[in-house]
């Protein structure tokens, strides 16, 4: 079996958890929560650090189970902790190989990920005379030069200032395109999942209320998610043309095209596009003479109360319900006036559309 | 007088470093065992600080002495001989040595050590190559300290050592004698030669540690 297995019952100081997923063996797996849900609790079990009993496999290699423990250092794990934590007696330089001279294997290279984190001018540097997004570099650098089959990232971004979220952003976004190791990222912001998740965990007072890949546990009505004021669909697709003049992309998502700032973008770039739910609105009939420049034709495949003035649609692209979902926030008596019901064909106006 | 002075930092050369070597391990144990019966022990490692010397020599003197406990367990009788004064001076000077490492054990925290783990470091080998390193400010204190109070000691050699020339005569002792003898000159030699030392020994200490410190933020 590939992917991580993950299974841990038990209480730690005081907490109470009980949690099961799996992560698949590529890409992001957002933990995602509010603070004091049990998130670092749980990355802390995974990585052994914190001992309660469960199961814990990667790749089908058992690291727990009930009668066997893998100790930390014998696990193929790069943990990336909230502050960096640096040696401070090391260098750079000694930082980032301190995991990779311990290594069973060769697999990242020394230069290769220098390149990757933008390292190269600050090798001989002492950790202090690092900025906070450089140091958080570092620590990611540090954490995937000693090879780990299982990359585990607790919050690396909380720390930082907002000018080092937006660097290291940028990094994980590069280093998400070209790393076929399962990554394990918590977070308790939705602007990093909707960036970098491809699945999401929500986890709530030690347990699980649901899981999933990312863009179908945004757009559904079964959690909480949806409700949130800056509720939002992540669709992902392939940049198909740039219209220089206008400054605009057509961006191809699963067999419709949707225009939106180029913003750099390139043909054959792969885009992730997010729609906020209010910057989608309702038209019955194909609307003619509008400035909106994206208008989808959509199936309505749920409708959410959210209280006195307003409804949020679940859409899927195209007709029947099997399509990309999108999401609509639209006022109650919008929903009445126009007499939506689930099942109906509408054509949906997109307001805004943002890089994710 | 230069075999005095010779047979003091030999004494407290050797002290150090069986003070480093039992106190670093012991200091380590202190800071990160969840053992109840820790502060137990750190008093009575604490313990010699506020003990009158006298006392500590006499308990001392007691257990070295040819029917004292060591002799039943086999130790040869070190009362009044060069080893006894090494083995007074490490229980005199214990607590200079184990409470500043303890403290840098602890003002380092766990995450060190984790972060270590994480990056394949067996435990033993992350306690040299990240926990000694990071500590490595309060072992410096804790070997000056500890040198500089052996050399000082007085009333422990008094006690189990004698007054052997060459074996326990020590400089403390030999300043004794000469006041006693009413030299003086002598005195007032050793006893300059003394407080040079003290002040040279905090001087090095603050500007090393500081220095060190400076490296390790």
């Amino acid at each position: 079996m590939s992917g991580v297995r993950v299974r841990f019952a038990g209480c730690l100081g005081g907490f109470d958890l009980d949690v099961g997923f799996d992560a698949p063996a590529r890409g992001v797996t957002a933990l995602f929560g509010p603070s004091g849900c049990g998130k670092t609790t749980l990355l802390r079990c995974i990585a052994g650090l914190e001992r309660m009993t469960g199961d814990l496999a990667l790749d089908g290699e058992i690291w727990q189970d009930a009668r066997r423990f893998v100790a930390p250092h014998r696990r193929a794990l790069g943990y990336v902790f909230q502050e960096a934590s640096l040696f401070p007696h090391l260098s750079v330089t000694g930082n980032l190989t301190f995991g990779q001279r311990r290594a069973a294997d060769r697999g990242v290279a020394f230069d290769e990920m220098v390149g990757l984190l933008g390292l190269g001018g600050l090798l001989d540097r002492a950790p202090a005379r690092l900025s906070g997004g450089e140091r958080q570099r570092v620590a990611i650098g540090r954490a995937l030069l000693s090879q780990p089959r299982l990359l585990l990232m607790d919050e690396p971004l909380s720390a930082l200032d907002s000018n080092g979220k937006r660097e290291i952003l940028v990094y994980l976004e590069r280093l998400h395109d070209v790393l076929s190791i399962p990554v394990i990222y918590v977070t308790h912001d939705m602007a990093e999942v909707e960036r970098l998740a491809d699945h999401l965990v929500l986890l709530e007072r030690g347990r699980v209320i649901g899981a999933g890949a990312l863009h179908a546990m945004l757009a559904t009505g079964d959690f909480p998610l949806s409700r949130r004021s800056d509720a939002a669909a992540v669709v992902e697709g392939t940049v198909a043309a740039v219209d220089a003049v206008y400054g605009l992309a057509r961006v191809a998502v699963a067999g419709v095209e949707i225009l939106m700032p180029a913003s750099g973008a390139r043909p054959g770039q792969h885009r992730r596009l997010r729609i906020k739910a209010d910057d989608v609105s309702i038209c019955r009939v194909a609307p003619e003479n509008t400035s909106i420049l994206n208008i989808l034709p959509a199936t309505v495949v749920e409708i959410l109360g959210d209280g006195q003035q307003q409804a949020t649609l679940v859409l899927a692209l195209g007709s029947g319900t099997e399509g990309i979902r999108l999401l609509s926030r639209i006022s109650r008596k919008s929903r009445d006036v126009l007499g939506l019901q689930p099942g109906d064909a509408v054509f949906a106006q997109v307001k805004g559309v943002a890089l994710a | 007088m230069i075999g005095v002075v010779r047979l003091t930092i030999e004494l407290a050369a050797i002290s150090t470093l069986v003070l480093l070597v039992l106190g670093t391990p012991l200091a380590w144990w202190l800071a990160k065992s969840r053992n109840p019966l820790k502060e137990g022990v750190a008093v009575v490692v604490t313990l010699p600080m506020v003990l009158p010397p006298t006392v500590l020599g006499f308990y001392l003197l007691v257990a070295m002495s040819p029917q004292g406990p060591l002799s039943a367990v086999g130790v040869p009788p070190l009362a009044f001989t060069f080893s006894g004064l090494v083995v007074g001076s490490v229980v005199y000077s214990l607590p200079f040595v184990v409470n500043p490492i303890r403290n840098a054990f602890e003002a380092a925290g766990d995450r060190p050590m984790e972060v270590a783990a994480t990056l394949r470091a067996h435990p033993l080998d992350a306690f040299f190559t990240v926990a000694l390193p990071l500590a490595s400010p309060g072992i410096l204190t804790g070997a000056i300290l500890g040198f500089a109070h052996t050399v000082g000691e007085f009333g422990v050699v008094l006690m189990i050592g004698g007054n052997i020339p060459g074996e326990t005569k020590v400089l403390s002792m030999a300043i004794l004698d000469y006041v006693e003898t009413l030299q003086w000159e002598e005195a007032h030699r050793l006893s300059a030669l003394m407080l040079g030392f003290a002040f040279c020994v905090i001087l090095a200490m603050t500007v090393i540690e500081k220095r060190l410190r400076r490296r390790l933020r």
